[in-house]
């Protein structure tokens, strides 16, 4: 039971350092670590005067977060130079899990959804566990974070829809050769829903425990105004990370989303 | 042995904690989670005419014994909201909640759900018109009043046959006026309770509001008290139940609010401070309360703070 009392959670840090990844995606340092944080959880992002946006958090030590200029909020990111302000409340949201007799883990990432791909895997190995990763994208210059991930896994594999960089194609070209073949102990995956979804049934079929990282339009961060939800689930407090059965129960996942208003879409 | 099961209008329900309209209910699946965690009956989303988003973030923020929030009514207008939330056959209550600019757009929005007919499957429509941080909606609309209260009950009973519930505003003075106005003007019940305020929370970094609407509607155990003095007040002046809202998040606090006149209550906040199971927590305690205390029905405390008090 959360006690009453705490006075504002919202935190601000100064911005260390900004890293340039692609042409719409830009990574932030934050001066300061989040030693609490654990892989798949996120921070509500919050930009004075633009609004409040949940992002991934890519690494605690120090607090990273990895933005794509998608909108209002992120454009506003995009914008803030080393010295600048960053300010944020979390962490947030349900982790991966790790099986406890795990040698070897599979991540995949797809697009920037390779952000807290990385964050776990580094964690991973930092408790003697290997990680493979798969990243994809449609293509070569939407790849991002795969040098940071050449730093925590044994393997990195790159696909790309168009062929430009790595096997053409997506990422389960990689990932069902690893996964059928039964050489790892568990699998995650972050990116499209349909890439999820793929991934969460392949693992379901050869029984290899898998953990995904689902996305909903998020306004509290807390499991309290419900625009999160995914069926009777929601995504801030009962994930964003749900077990692969878990989220192929929900008839909603892979198939629809919901706006701002709460309409599927 | 104590019994928590009641009567909800025509519906006879195992408890009588509801969840509040704003909190989870968004989703129709969200609705039947609450009810699956152990309510009575659930308030749905409010629903507007058309959809909408809502406000900027950050819409919530946690302050001293208490939360901040400034949603705006997002949330996806009436027809698309009936569709989501319609074809209710669990044996919690569903209460659709409404809300409008003025009389005419409530009577419109009462005679939707009107058309939805039974296959809506609600008990009852409840008319929020006390939301403190919504321009053009509730008490930033002035909605508060006796007359403003008269007309929108008035066109909602005559567009809609379902007992209807006008949800009022801590925030508007004379409670007990405001409340005897919607029962003479034909409404079949009152929940008292909203978030109360606006108040404002500054960032100290930032120097500036944190809510993206700048100041918002304050709930949790901050507000009890107010919430308790304002049902206590109701209840002397009108005959129709009162649902209590504001600040319940344990079933000591459901039973206070019904000796100060409630014969049910609803919880928004006390699924951030305990979790989506609080409701069935809630009812549990109220139970464990009842059966120390040699309770067997909640009618035996409903208001019984009343004829004791002195000084109001």
């Amino acid at each position: 039971m959360r006690k009453p009392g705490v006075a504002n959670p919202v935190r601000t840090a100064k911005v260390r350092k900004i890293i340039e990844e692609n042409y719409r995606v830009r990574t932030i340092e934050a001066d300061c670590d989040m030693p609490q944080a654990l892989p798949g959880q996120f921070l509500m992002v919050w930009v004075p005067g633009s609004g409040e946006k949940p992002m991934s958090i890519g690494n605690s030590n120090p607090l990273t977060i990895s933005v794509a200029n998608v909108g209002k909020v992120s454009s506003e990111l995009h914008k803030l130079k080393s010295g600048d302000l960053l300010s944020f409340r979390g962490p947030y949201g349900k982790p991966f899990s790790i099986p406890e007799k795990a040698k070897r883990i599979l991540v995949i990432g797809g697009g920037y959804g390779v952000v807290p791909m990385y964050f776990l895997a580094k964690v991973a190995r930092e408790n003697g566990i290997e990680a493979l990763a798969v990243i994809g994208a449609r293509t070569a210059r939407d790849i991002v974070w795969e040098k940071q991930l050449f730093t925590v896994c044994r393997e990195v594999f790159v696909t790309t829809d168009d062929g430009t960089r790595g096997m053409k194609g997506n990422v389960m070209i990689e990932a069902a050769r690893l996964i059928e073949g039964k050489k790892i102990d568990a699998a995650y995956a972050c990116g499209p829903e349909r890439m999820m979804e793929a991934v969460a049934k392949l693992c379901k079929e050869h029984k290899v425990p898998c953990e995904v990282s689902v996305e909903r339009y998020m306004k509290c961060g807390v499991g309290v105004c419900g625009s999160c939800a995914i069926d009777g689930k929601l995504c801030c407090v009962d994930g964003p990370v749900f077990s692969a059965d878990e989220a192929l129960s929900f008839p909603e996942f892979g198939k629809s989303h919901r706006d701002a208003s709460g309409r599927k879409c | 042995m104590a019994s928590l099961q009641n009567q909800f209008f025509k519906k006879k329900i195992k408890n009588p904690v509801f969840l509040a309209s704003g909190v989870l209910g968004m989703t129709g699946g969200s609705l039947e989670a609450a009810c699956d965690n152990g309510c009575g009956g659930v308030i749905a989303k409010s629903l507007t005419s058309e959809p909408r988003k809502g406000h900027d973030g950050p819409n919530i923020v946690e302050t001293e014994c208490g939360m901040l929030n400034a949603m705006g009514y997002p949330n996806p207008g009436i027809e698309s909201g009936l569709a989501e939330f319609g074809g209710w056959k669990r044996e919690e209550a569903l209460i659709i909640s409404i809300v409008g600019k003025d009389a005419a757009e409530f009577g419109q929005l009462a005679e939707k759900v009107e058309s939805a007919g039974k296959t809506l499957g609600a008990s009852a429509v409840e008319a929020a018109i006390s939301c403190p941080h919504t321009p053009g909606y509730g008490t930033m609309a002035g909605q508060g009043t006796p007359e403003s209260i008269i007309a929108i009950t008035k066109a909602i009973k005559d567009a809609c046959s379902l007992p209807l519930i006008i949800k009022l505003s801590p925030s508007i003075p004379g409670e007990g006026k405001a409340a005897k106005a919607a029962e003479d003007a034909g409404a079949d019940a009152i929940n008292m309770g909203n978030s109360l305020g606006p108040g404002m929370k500054i960032d100290l970094a930032r120097r500036r509001p944190v809510l993206g609407f700048g100041v918002g509607g304050l709930t949790g155990p901050a507000i009890k008290p107010i919430i308790v003095r304002a049902v206590h007040d109701i209840y002397g002046s009108v005959k129709i139940p009162i649902i209590g809202t504001g600040g319940i998040t344990s079933g000591e606090d459901a039973i206070e609010m019904m000796m100060a006149g409630a014969t049910w209550v609803s919880a928004g906040s006390a699924v951030y401070y305990r979790g989506p199971r609080a409701f069935g927590e809630i009812a549990k305690e109220m139970k464990a309360w009842m059966e120390a205390n040699g309770v067997k029905s909640l009618k035996d405390i409903t208001g019984v703070a009343h004829e004791k008090t002195r000084g109001c």
